[in-house]
């Protein structure tokens, strides 16, 4: 019997003023009642309309029928025939936006808690299961991909399980991509990014580190070295600035810095040798994920007081609902329809070695309001003339965005980008380059892991297609 | 992991390294950077190539102990393996078209001159080299130097070698005497390269600098290195990860780059004297 309840099964998290002072993960998980109790809640209908809404298709209807027999192990082998992360996904993919945005439950009362169901069968998986990835008869065919984020590591397992034999070029010195130097701790555990990584590595995925393509080696150099094809999955690594007065001041931070310094370089450790502004008052200038990712890091840190600015209203954040809720809840205040101006400085005329020259000591704002809907019908907002004020402030995060980096470009000749640096693809994954194929955020710019991952989903049956092609017609080498 | 195939001490804190990166050494070019970590716990810090034997597959990496990162760096001796150590990064020194050129050095900033003053001796040409120290105790390279140059200047800050003063003292003599560069290129502290701009600027010779600012991931990831530039009238903000390590002199914002460089000096100092601690209480 279908449980009828209109509401999800809540998910416990650590309390709001305690989490909001340690790098634990924030929600704990469901235990086995709660994840049969909210399984029950699934219709099984036919049109599995949440299948078509999810990026990488989960057979979704199937594997909760498994999750509500406590089949918990078979409930993740059907996650995984599709999806290579799954203790990630139902972490940070937003599924309001796609899988339980289509739950028929949805129509009256909440829908079924997909990701929470997801994240228990890859949490139970993990701890429970000692069964190894199936590795599978090599096919003699070598693949290269560039990027160890989410649109690689999705792109390596699915050509691993068919047989290819891929390696993995990583330029930092640890597999994950954003999701070891963009997603912090509390959000996603990097035990668990290891996890799976390693299970790529147990299915015979090579992953080198410390390797920057378009620099150590080029993707020509790459063809030459014998790899057949070539996935550039290299994200969106370049920040933007807002291009104000004072964006060069000490205390002034691309999330991408602030962020890499905490999570990848593990500045919040007292071990860790690199460091990272703590304490004061900061400015989180943006209100995507990582301005959320950005504010309750610098909360963690020790910051007395963090705002997030934001030009529009509350009701166009286009972060996730969840994160924006725990945000609050941990204390960051919201600013918006506020946009910066300018930064500003200490400068002591009487004391040109005054310790505190160069250093942030503020930021002037302006109030916004929002105008007409522009042709896309996103009002955008509009100056308040004379509402200047000043924001006292010691640190400020510019997470506005980021585009695609240019490394790969600047050295791939025939590589055709669009206006924006992003790399031009088809349907397909395809680039202008025969071989040569892209996905994620080096194509897109800044967007979700879950799009990503579709994205090396993509990519991995378009490689597939390719090399058997090239095998049935050799003339075409 | 990379292993440390050659270490030798140029002076009291000083080190040359060898270290044994194939791929690194394959690419490397003069004015490019790597970006290395002593171990898993250790923060990632660039040091420009000063050499590299692409047979041998080794690259060259000469560095002062001025923080806790090369302090423990130094600790590291022939045989041990450094944890990561990434590159070439940045963009090679630009040689094409110069026929004489002059290559100011300071301090340890002249490991990084010395393969640049070699690559254009390689290539023929006139190289008047000036490497300048705080004092004789600290010279480093001076034979290397001497044979990469037509003509060679030592300067000492106390006179205790060479000539006494700084190295834009015989850098202005000589374009006041009519000597003229294709271009100057100037690596060394950021105050040195500032007054070497400021010596040049009325000559309307062009001149490079080789910036050198805290930096994390090397890849034009963070954003941590960039720099203020001032070109055509209009402030602009360049990577120097990506867009350097060199540029041009007569844009670069120096004041800004020596307040951005000072970002973390309280930590450092702590750290620096942290690890002197730890290494004191390993000794006893």
């Amino acid at each position: 019997m279908a449980n009828m309840s209109l509401k999800k099964n809540e998910m416990p998290t650590q309390e709001p003023l305690v989490r909001a002072h340690n790098f634990s993960e924030v929600a704990l998980g469901y235990t086995e009642a709660m994840a049969l109790e909210e399984a029950q809640r699934c219709l099984n209908c036919k049109n599995m309309p949440c299948v078509s809404a999810c990026p990488v298709n989960i057979r979704i209807p199937k594997f909760i029928e498994k999750v509500k027999e406590g089949e918990f192990e078979e409930a993740y082998r059907i996650i995984s025939e599709t999806s290579t992360l799954p203790a990630v996904c139902g972490r940070v993919c937003p599924q309001e936006r796609q899988c339980e945005s289509k739950c028929v439950r949805g129509i009256k009362g909440e829908p079924v808690g997909i990701g929470r169901l997801e994240r228990f069968v890859a949490d139970w998986h993990n701890t429970y299961s000692s069964e190894t990835p199936e590795v599978n008869v090599p096919n003699g065919h070598k693949i290269a991909i560039i990027g160890s984020g989410p649109a690689g590591l999705t792109c390596a397992g699915d050509l691993a399980k068919k047989g290819y034999s891929v390696s993995v070029f990583e330029a930092l010195h640890e597999a994950g991509g954003v999701l070891v130097y963009g997603i912090p701790e509390f959000r996603l555990p990097k035990a668990i990014v290891k996890k799976e990584v390693d299970t790529l590595k147990a299915m015979g995925v090579d992953i080198q580190t410390n390797v920057v393509i378009g620099k150590t080696l080029t993707v020509d150099e790459l063809f030459e070295m014998g790899y057949e094809a070539v996935f550039v999955a290299s994200g969106a690594g370049l920040p933007s600035f807002m291009g104000i007065k004072g964006e060069s001041l000490n205390g002034v931070y691309s999330a991408n810095e602030f962020l890499t310094r905490s999570n990848l370089m593990k500045a919040y450790k007292d071990s860790s040798a690199t460091p990272v502004m703590k304490g004061g008052r900061v400015a989180v200038v943006g209100g995507g994920n990582v301005a959320m990712d950005s504010a309750r890091t610098a909360l963690r840190l020790g910051a007395d007081e963090v705002h997030i600015v934001y030009r529009r209203s509350m009701n166009e954040i286009p972060a996730r609902a969840e994160e924006v809720e725990h945000a609050k809840e941990e204390g960051v205040i919201f600013d918006v329809l506020t946009n910066p101006v300018e930064i500003l400085g200490y400068s002591n005329p009487e004391d040109k070695r005054d310790p505190k020259n160069g250093f942030v000591r503020g930021m002037t704002c302006v109030r916004m309001e929002l105008g007409e809907p522009d042709e896309r019908g996103r009002r955008s907002p509009v100056k308040i003339e004379g509402s200047e004020f000043l924001l006292e402030v010691d640190t400020v995060i510019m997470a506005i965005g980021t585009t695609p980096n240019p490394l790969i470009k600047m050295t791939t000749e025939g590589l055709e980008v669009n206006a924006r640096g992003g790399i031009i693809v088809n349907e397909n994954g395809e680039t202008s380059r025969k071989g040569i194929f892209a996905g994620g955020d080096a194509v897109t710019g800044a967007a979700t892991v879950i799009s990503a991952m579709g994205a090396g989903k993509i990519a991995a049956s378009a490689i597939d297609e390719y090399i058997s092609d090239r095998e049935k017609n050799p003339e075409k080498l | 992991m990379y292993r440390i195939v050659n270490k030798a001490i140029l002076n009291a804190s000083v080190t040359l390294m060898d270290i044994e990166a194939p791929l690194v050494a394959k690419k490397a070019e003069a004015g490019q950077f790597v970006i290395l970590r002593v171990d898993s716990e250790g923060e990632r810090i660039p040091l420009t190539v000063a050499g590299f034997d692409r047979e041998a597959g080794t690259v060259r990496i000469i560095f002062q102990v001025v923080g806790a990162t090369t302090k423990k760096l130094n600790t590291k001796e022939v045989g041990d393996s450094l944890c990561d150590f990434v590159g070439p990064l940045g963009k090679k020194t630009e040689t094409e078209g110069i026929k004489k050129v002059c290559i100011v050095g300071g301090g340890v900033g002249c490991a990084i001159a010395l393969p640049v003053a070699q690559k254009f001796a390689a290539l023929g040409a006139d190289v008047t080299s000036i490497i300048g120290f705080r004092s004789r105790e600290l010279l480093i390279l001076e034979e290397d130097f001497a044979k990469a140059s037509n003509k060679l200047s030592v300067m000492t800050d106390d006179g205790s070698y060479g000539r006494q003063g700084n190295v834009c003292l015989p850098l202005s003599e000589m374009l006041e005497a009519g000597e003229r560069f294709d271009e100057v290129i100037a690596i060394g502290p950021l105050v040195m390269m500032k007054f070497v701009v400021e010596a040049v600027r009325p000559y309307g010779i062009p001149c490079t600098v080789s910036m050198n600012p805290i930096m994390i991931d090397g890849t034009g990831m963070c954003g941590g290195c960039r720099l203020t530039l001032n070109r055509d009238g209009k402030r602009v903000t360049e990577f120097a990860c990506v867009s350097g390590p060199d540029f041009n002199g007569y844009e670069v914002d120096f004041d800004e780059a020596m307040l951005r460089s000072g970002a973390y000096r309280d930590f450092e100092r702590h750290a620096y004297e942290d690890t002197c601690n730890l290494f004191s209480k390993e000794v006893k």
